[in-house]
C-alpha cells in the first residue's frame, strides 16, 4: 500500500497547505455504529424483520447508560473486523470471543458471556457416543487438554465437520484437528446447521447456547449437543464488544458501562431472557 | 399447501412483508446501479470515441479489467475497500474518525461501476450506428456541435441502445443478488433469513427465483414498449 | 504496496486455481452437450419440445446464478430420503457436484442460444448447393453446416467459457475452496482487503485473457479468407451472472 499512501500524502500536504489539516486525535463519541451478524440465534438475530438478541437487548442497555446514539449493520460474521478496521462500523457484537490472535488486530472490552463451545450432532448418528460428554475442557491448561483431545481424535477420524468461516471454532480445528477431520466453512452457522439436518456433514463446532438454542427450530428438530465443551485458549475469554485499538475512551466508556449493567442485575436479566440462566461473568472494576 | 400460505403469508409468523420489503431493496439497488452505470457508460463511450490516446487507454483498461474478473471480486472490494479510501482521505483533510459507507451506496457503486463497462460498449456501439449522413445534414443546416447533439445525437443513440440497454438492465437485476453478501437486505438475503430460521431452503429459493423472474419478465415488455415508442416512424433497420 | 504479502497471498490463491479451472472446464463441457440438445428441441417442429426449451431457457436467464446455486444446494437438501432412494443423494451431497450441476444447467442455456445462433447463421444457398450435389444427412451436416456453425459461433462462445470462469466464483458461497473463496478466507485471516483482491483480479485476468488470446487464435486460423480487422482484446458481451 505504499504507493497509495503516497498518494494520499500527497493529498494530505496539499490540505495543509489550504490550512485543512487536523490532528487525528479520537473523537467526542456521540453516536455509534455496531456491527452484528443477525444471524446467530440467541446472541443477535432477525424476526419479522427486526433485530433481536441477547446482544441488542445489551447494546440498548450500555448505551444508554453511556449515552451513546447506536444503530446496528447486519453483515457476514467474516467481514466484521475488516469492517471495524475500515472504519464501516465502530464495534462488533457479534458473539465474538476475545482470542489472543484477535487481539493482535482489535480491542476488546469485558467480556459479557462464556458459554464455552462445542459439538453439534443429528441425534442417532454416529458421534452421540463421542466422549467427555459435558465435561469442561480448559485450552489454557494444554498439557491435559491435549489428553483428552487424543481420544477425541479417534472418534473424529475421517468425519466432516463444519464451522463458520473466521470463527473461533475455525482456529480450533485447524490447530487441533488438521487431518483428521474433513472442514467445511460456512459463511453463516444457519447454513451449517441446513447441511447438519442434510446429513452432508457429521458436526458441528460451535458455541454451546448457539447449539442450543437452534436445535429450537423446526429444521433442527434432530439437533444435539455432543462431547465436551471447550473454553480458553484459542477460543479466548468469550464474547466481548470488539473495537479499534486506537478508541480508547470508546472502549473505556462502554466498559463502564457493562460492568454497571453487571453490578446492578440487568445483564442477569437479559442473560436469563435468552439463554434461561444467568450468565454474569466474573468482571474487574 | 396451507403450511405454505402461512410461511409466504403476511401474517405475524409469515415472512410476506419482509420478502416484499426486500424485493424493493432488490430493485431500488439495481435501479440505483443501472443509472451510475448509465452516466459512467457514456462517459466511458465519450472516451474511447473521442478522447487522445491515454484517455481512450484508460477507457479500454477500465473495460476490459471490469469485465474480465468476477463481480463478486469487485463487489467485496468496493464494500471493503471503498471506506478504506474515502477514510484515509477524510483524515487527511481534517475529518475526524472514520468515513463508513453504507451497504446500500457501495452495493449501487459496484453495480455501477460494474455496468457501466457494458453500458460503454452498449453507447459506442449507437453512436458508431448513427448515420454520417444525419449528421452531415444536420450541420449543412447550420447546427452547431451542442444543438445536433441535443437535436440528432441523443435521441438516435437513446434509440438505438435501447435493446443493448435492455440486456444491461437484466444483468444489473440478476447482480443485485450479489449484494446480498455486504449484509444488504435485499431479496436473496432475506430469503437466506428465512430459510435459516425455518429450515424451508428450498420453498424460499424457489420464491425468490419465481420473484426476480417476474421482475425479469415485466421489466423486458416495459423495455419493448419504450423501444416500440421511441422506433415510431423509424422502419425496423437492421 | 506490501509486496512480500503480495506475494504470499499470491501463491496461496494459487491452490484455488485448479478448482477453478476444473469447475470451468467440466461444466462448459457438460453445458455443451445440454445447449445442443436443448438447441434442437428448440428447433424441433413439435410445440411442446419447443416450449420446454424456452421455458428452460428462460427460467435460467431470467433468475440469478447465486439463487441457483443456493436452490440446488440448501434447497435440494431439504429432500434427502427421496434423493437417497433415487440414489443421487451420493452426488448431491456433495458440494462439488452441486456447484457443477448450478453451473452446467445455468451455462446450458445461454449457450443453447449461441448453438442455435450459429445454425441459424448457415446461409440457405450454401445448404441448397450441397443438396445440389446429392449431399445429405450427416455428411452434410458434418462438411457444411457443422464448419460453418462452429465458425460463427465462436467468439460468441469464446465470450461463455470467459464468462464461465468468472461464474465459478460463485462456487465459494457453499463451501468450495477455489481462488475466490481462498481470496475471502486470506482476507477474514488477514484483514488485509485491496492486496489480496488485486492478486485474486490478477489471476483471473490472466485466465480470461489467454482464454480470449486462444479463440480469437482459433478464430483466426478458421477463417484464412477474413484475416486482418483486429478486434477488442475481449469479445463484446461477456457477462450474466
Amino acid at each position: 500500500m505504499t504507493s497509495f499512501n503516497s498518494i494520499i500524502a500527497a493529498v494530505a500536504v496539499v490540505g495543509l497547505l489550504l490550512g485543512h489539516g487536523a490532528n487525528a486525535q479520537e473523537k467526542q463519541w456521540t453516536k455509534i455504529t455496531i456491527g452484528t451478524e443477525g444471524s446467530f440465534a440467541p446472541w443477535n438475530y432477525e424476526e419479522g424483520g427486526k433485530l433481536k438478541g441477547l446482544e441488542i437487548d445489551l447494546a440498548e442497555d450500555i448505551c444508554r447508560r453511556a449515552k451513546l446514539e447506536c444503530s446496528f449493520i447486519v453483515q457476514d460474521f467474516d467481514g466484521l473486523i475488516p469492517a471495524l478496521n475500515v472504519g464501516k462500523i465502530d464495534a462488533v457484537m457479534s458473539g465474538m470471543s476475545a482470542t489472543a490472535k484477535r487481539a493482535e488486530v482489535i480491542a476488546f472490552s469485558q467480556p459479557y458471556a462464556t458459554g464455552g463451545q462445542t459439538f453439534g450432532i443429528q441425534k442417532g448418528g454416529p458421534l452421540e457416543a463421542l466422549p467427555f460428554k459435558g465435561e469442561l475442557i480448559n485450552l489454557n491448561d494444554e498439557a491435559s487438554a491435549l489428553d483428552k483431545i487424543e481420544k477425541l481424535k479417534a472418534a473424529l477420524k475421517g468425519k466432516t465437520i463444519g464451522v463458520q468461516a473466521a470463527s473461533i471454532n475455525a482456529s480450533f480445528l485447524d490447530r487441533y484437528l488438521k487431518g483428521i477431520v474433513d472442514v467445511r466453512e460456512y459463511k453463516a452457522t444457519t447454513q451449517h446447521d441446513l447441511d447438519l439436518s442434510a446429513g452432508r456433514i457429521d458436526a458441528i463446532v460451535a458455541s454451546y447456547n448457539y447449539i442450543l438454542d437452534a436445535a429450537k427450530k423446526p429444521g433442527n428438530r434432530d439437533m444435539l449437543t455432543a462431547g465436551p465443551r471447550f473454553i480458553g485458549g484459542v477460543f479466548g475469554n468469550g464474547s466481548s464488544i470488539g473495537l479499534r485499538k486506537s478508541d480508547v475512551k470508546l472502549k473505556a466508556m462502554l466498559d463502564e458501562a457493562l460492568i454497571a449493567s453487571f453490578a446492578d442485575g440487568t445483564y442477569k436479566n437479559i442473560s436469563e431472557k435468552y439463554f434461561g440462566y444467568d450468565a454474569t461473568p466474573q468482571y474487574k472494576r | 399447501m396451507e403450511d405454505i400460505l402461512t410461511l409466504f403469508g403476511f401474517g405475524p409468523t409469515g415472512w410476506g412483508g419482509a420478502l416484499l420489503k426486500a424485493t424493493g431493496m432488490t430493485l431500488s439497488v439495481a435501479a440505483c446501479g443501472f443509472v451510475l452505470g448509465s452516466i459512467i457508460g457514456s462517459l466511458v463511450a465519450w472516451a474511447k470515441l473521442r478522447g487522445n490516446g491515454v484517455v481512450r487507454a484508460a477507457a479500454n483498461g477500465y473495460t476490459t479489467v471490469l469485465r474480465g474478473i468476477p463481480d463478486l471480486l469487485v463487489i467485496y472490494l468496493f464494500y471493503f475497500g471503498g471506506s478504506a479510501l474515502l477514510t484515509s482521505a477524510g483524515r487527511m483533510f481534517g475529518a475526524d474518525g472514520f468515513v463508513g459507507v453504507p451497504a446500500f451506496a457501495s452495493g449501487a457503486a459496484a453495480i455501477g461501476v460494474i455496468s457501466g463497462a457494458y453500458q460503454a460498449e452498449v453507447f459506442r456501439g449507437a453512436f458508431q450506428s448513427v448515420s454520417r449522413g444525419e449528421l452531415e445534414a444536420a450541420r449543412s443546416v447550420g447546427m452547431r456541435s451542442v444543438l445536433m447533439f441535443r437535436r440528432i445525437v441523443i435521441p438516435q443513440v437513446l434509440r438505438l441502445a435501447m435493446p443493448g440497454l435492455g440486456n444491461v438492465w437484466q444483468l444489473v437485476l440478476k447482480e443485485s443478488a450479489l449484494i446480498s453478501i455486504t449484509g444488504l437486505v435485499e431479496l436473496l438475503r432475506q430469503s437466506h433469513v428465512a430459510a435459516g430460521s425455518t429450515g424451508r431452503p428450498f420453498e424460499f429459493y424457489i420464491l425468490s427465483c419465481v420473484i426476480y423472474f417476474i421482475i425479469a419478465i415485466s421489466s423486458t415488455r416495459i423495455f419493448n414498449v419504450v423501444e416500440a415508442r421511441m422506433s415510431k416512424g423509424f422502419g425496423r433497420m437492421a | 504496496m506490501d509486496m512480500p504479502f503480495m506475494a504470499e497471498a499470491f501463491v496461496s490463491l494459487l491452490r484455488g486455481l485448479p478448482l477453478t479451472l476444473n469447475l470451468a472446464a467440466v461444466s462448459m463441457v457438460a453445458a455443451s452437450i445440454l445447449a445442443i440438445g436443448l438447441a434442437w428441441l428448440r428447433m424441433s417442429d413439435v410445440a411442446p419440445a419447443r416450449a420446454t426449451a424456452i421455458g428452460y431457457v428462460s427460467f435460467f436467464r431470467g433468475t440469478p446464478l447465486l439463487v441457483q446455486i443456493f436452490l440446488i444446494y440448501y434447497g435440494l437438501g431439504q429432500f434427502r430420503p427421496t434423493l437417497q432412494a433415487w440414489g443421487l443423494w451420493p452426488f448431491l451431497r456433495e458440494p462439488y457436484w452441486c456447484a457443477l450441476l448450478a453451473l452446467t444447467l445455468n451455462a446450458a442455456a445461454y449457450a443453447s442460444e449461441v448453438v442455435r445462433g450459429g445454425l441459424l447463421s448457415v446461409p440457405a444457398a450454401q445448404v441448397e448447393a450441397a443438396r445440389a450435389v446429392g449431399m445429405s444427412g450427416l455428411l452434410l451436416y458434418r462438411r457444411i453446416i457443422i464448419p460453418i456453425a462452429l465458425r460463427q459461433a465462436l467468439p460468441a462462445y469464446g465470450s461463455e467459457i470467459i464468462i464461465m470462469i468468472k461464474s465459478t466464483s460463485l462456487a465459494s458461497v457453499i463451501t468450495m475452496m477455489e481462488v475466490t473463496g481462498l481470496a475471502a478466507k486470506l482476507i477474514a485471516e488477514s484483514f488485509r482487503v485491496i492486496e489480496v483482491f488485486v492478486m485474486a483480479g490478477a489471476i483471473y485476468l490472466a485466465i480470461n485473457f489467454m482464454v480470449a488470446q486462444t479463440i480469437a487464435a482459433v478464430e483466426r486460423w478458421l477463417s484464412p479468407h477474413l484475416r486482418a480487422a483486429p478486434g477488442s482484446i475481449l469479445p463484446s458481451e461477456i457477462a450474466h451472472v
